[in-house]
């Protein structure tokens, strides 16, 4: 079953001055965009003007701490949120636009939702939380029940039809908030924050599960998250947002490896080093140092990525093989699994990854004075 | 913490001020003396023959058909009204809220006079009905269940709003992203999720209409068979005839503290 578009066919090309889209990079690899959203919404405190387009088979991720408005974001593409400002586009029919009058609601628009805690209806049972949108867009009982219970299957449910929500345990209802979802066909699957209501440990499996069934989904996906891991692992293209803003759109490794904004450095948890390009193998980092790197700097403003794990810390200042040296102060010491994360002030303000024997050995407590090097193929520099 | 630490610690916790003990228990005095003394006068061995007389059974009928009513009438007209106070944005909605708690703290005789004066013969709504169609609702058993529903009305509205404030309108939204339109949400999600607040209401204005005495009086008056509820039956016969006051007023008690012990539950685990 494919559920039927209405409204009116929109204007496809009637672009709204009021948004300007600003994502950077185009739709990845698979084509054709499915939506394309220029959402604007002023709610409360926050301001968002976000352009959004997934490809039919791709997987957005929207990043982004809480507050960024990337519920707000969702909420407007299902119809939960009016827009105040832009358009929204799903297969070339309008289904929201201020400016031209034209809001399709939420029940009329083929688009999937799996909320943040899931939403089970606590009443129904896995079949008929699953049977329910079939059975609200007209469908007889009996062929809903079937063909929920064939989605249920599907995602491993087979033996959970007849529990309720309260016997289900986090993945399960995970996967029966999948199923409902998907059981109407939508051509656009939303997901809120999917991980968000697990424990740590039930995560890393469900987020690996997670990813099959939504490669399995042949529609366009789009969800949104807090959590970089969440991102990196399910998305096939992350759009990073701030303060209502797209601050760096990209294929997750692309923007792991060469973040735009210090919010993304700190979730992937790469230094970010500002600085002015100098025309030769060095660039001019905002705090006075001068790094030498191993591709001529074409570019005049740049970012320069450092590891935290290339960091390396001396008593002394270290000579011998070219490195990039400054003298620092130590900072915060933090345990990082089997590693020691020291925060270092002074010139060059980076986070140095280390092991904890080799913090014993230097001795390392906040306000030490050390010396810290990189190595000049261990700087990655881009044009900011 | 040990279980049996952890379960000290609650049984402590629970423990009252001694200072609340005395006052606490002369509030149960004070409520169950009127009982017992009732009981003690109950006249038991001729309460089979007391029960059975056309005065007794009379009442006892007309009041459950007459509560039964109201409390449908409060059903089908109070949900709706609940859900508008609850979810419409309207001016003058706390002026709205205000008038349909208004029966609640009036004196029920107020109720029943300014019912007289809307459907009375001569009344605002009631003159031109009596004269279009000869139709009379008051001393009539449709003006007992008129007036019981007019007492009634608020404490299902009240009930409904809260139970339908507190509904997680998140699920509402889930069922519109997967085509549910309005009415399907209503039904499917909101009213079942409303089901416990809908069913305490409905049981609060039954037992509030079987008590209904002033606006009963005042509109319906009291006629045996016709608009004398068992209220009413008990007032009349205190003086006259105490033995059947009493019966009837045991059976009130029997049947309200029927009502009341499971709702109290409910209230209290909600």
């Amino acid at each position: 079953m494919s559920p039927d578009v209405p409204g009116p066919a929109g204007r496809p090309e009637a672009a709204s001055p009021a948004v300007t889209p600003r994502v950077a990079d185009g739709p990845g690899p698979a084509g054709r965009p499915v939506l394309r959203a220029a959402l604007g919404v002023r709610l409360g405190a926050l301001d968002l003007d976000l352009a959004l387009e997934v490809a039919d088979g791709e997987v957005v991720a929207v990043l982004g701490p809480n507050g960024a408005g990337k519920t707000t974001a969702l909420r407007a593409i299902a119809g939960l949120q009016p827009l105040d400002r832009g358009r929204i586009e799903l297969d070339g029919c309008v289904l929201d636009d201020p400016d031209a009058g034209i809001f399709v609601p939420t029940h009329e628009r083929p688009v999937g939702v799996v909320f943040q805690d899931y939403l089970l209806f606590p009443r129904l049972d896995a079949l008929d939380n699953v049977a329910f949108g079939l059975r609200a867009r007209g469908r007889p009982k009996a062929e809903a029940r079937r063909r929920a219970a064939e989605w249920l299957e599907r995602l491993g449910l087979g033996d959970h039809l007849h529990a309720r929500p309260a016997a289900l345990s986090g993945g399960q209802s995970q996967r029966v908030a999948l199923a409902r979802a998907l059981a109407t066909d939508p051509r656009l699957l939303l997901l809120d924050e999917p991980l968000a209501a697990l424990d740590a440990r039930a995560r890393i499996q469900i987020r690996a599960e997670l990813r099959r069934h939504l490669a399995s989904f042949p529609g366009a996906r789009l969800l949104v998250t807090h959590d970089p891991l969440d991102a990196l692992v399910l998305a096939d293209r992350l759009v990073v947002v701030d303060g209502g803003r797209v601050t760096q759109a990209g294929p997750p490794a692309e923007v792991a490896r060469r973040p735009r904004t210090r919010y993304v450095a700190d979730l992937v948890g790469v230094n970010l080093v500002h600085g002015t390009g100098g025309g030769d193998h060095t660039v001019a980092t905002e705090g006075g140092v001068r790094l030498t790197v191993a591709e001529p700097v074409s570019a005049r403003d740049v970012a320069v990525a450092i590891r935290p794990r290339a960091v390396a810390l001396h008593p002394d200042e270290p000579h011998g093989s070219p490195r990039n040296a400054w003298e620092a102060t130590v900072g915060e010491i933090e345990p990082d699994r089997d590693r020691v994360r020291v925060r270092l002030d002074g010139p060059l303000p980076v986070a140095a990854e280390i092991t904890p024997a080799a913090m014993a050995e230097l001795r390392l407590a906040p306000g030490v004075r050390v010396w810290a090097s990189v190595k000049a193929v261990d700087l990655d520099v881009y044009p900011r | 913490m040990s279980p049996a630490g952890r379960s000290r610690r609650v049984a402590s916790r629970d423990r009252p001020p001694y200072a609340l003990v005395p006052l606490a228990v002369l509030a149960v005095a004070f409520l169950v003396v009127p009982f017992v003394a009732l009981l003690q006068r109950a006249p038991w061995s001729d309460l089979g023959r007391l029960l059975g007389r056309p005065l007794v059974t009379d009442a006892l009928r007309l009041s459950l058909v007459s509560a039964t009513a109201a409390a449908g009438v409060a059903l089908v007209l109070g949900v709706p009204l609940a859900w508008v106070l609850a979810r419409a944005r309207f001016p003058g909605r706390s002026l709205l809220r205000a008038l349909v708690t208004l029966p609640m703290v009036l004196p029920p005789v107020v109720g029943g006079a300014a019912l007289l004066l809307a459907f009375g013969r001569r009344g605002l709504v009631g003159g031109p009905v009596y004269d279009a169609t000869g139709l009379l609702l008051p001393f009539s058993t449709w003006g007992v269940i008129v007036a019981n529903s007019f007492v009634a009305l608020p404490f299902l509205v009240i009930t409904v709003e809260a139970g339908l404030r507190s509904v997680d309108r998140r699920y509402e939204d889930a069922a519109a992203t997967l085509g549910a339109d309005r009415w399907t949400v209503l039904r499917r999600v909101t009213l079942p999720m409303v089901a416990p607040s809908i069913l305490a209401g409905t049981l609060l204005a039954w037992a509030r209409a079987l008590g209904e005495f002033g606006a009963t009086v005042t509109f319906a008056g009291n006629l045996q068979g016709r608009t004398q509820t068992m209220p009413l039956a008990v007032f009349l016969a205190r003086e006259s005839d105490r033995g059947a006051a009493i019966a009837l007023s045991l059976v009130l008690i029997a049947v309200s503290l029927a009502v009341l012990v499971p709702l109290r539950d409910r209230w209290l685990t909600a």
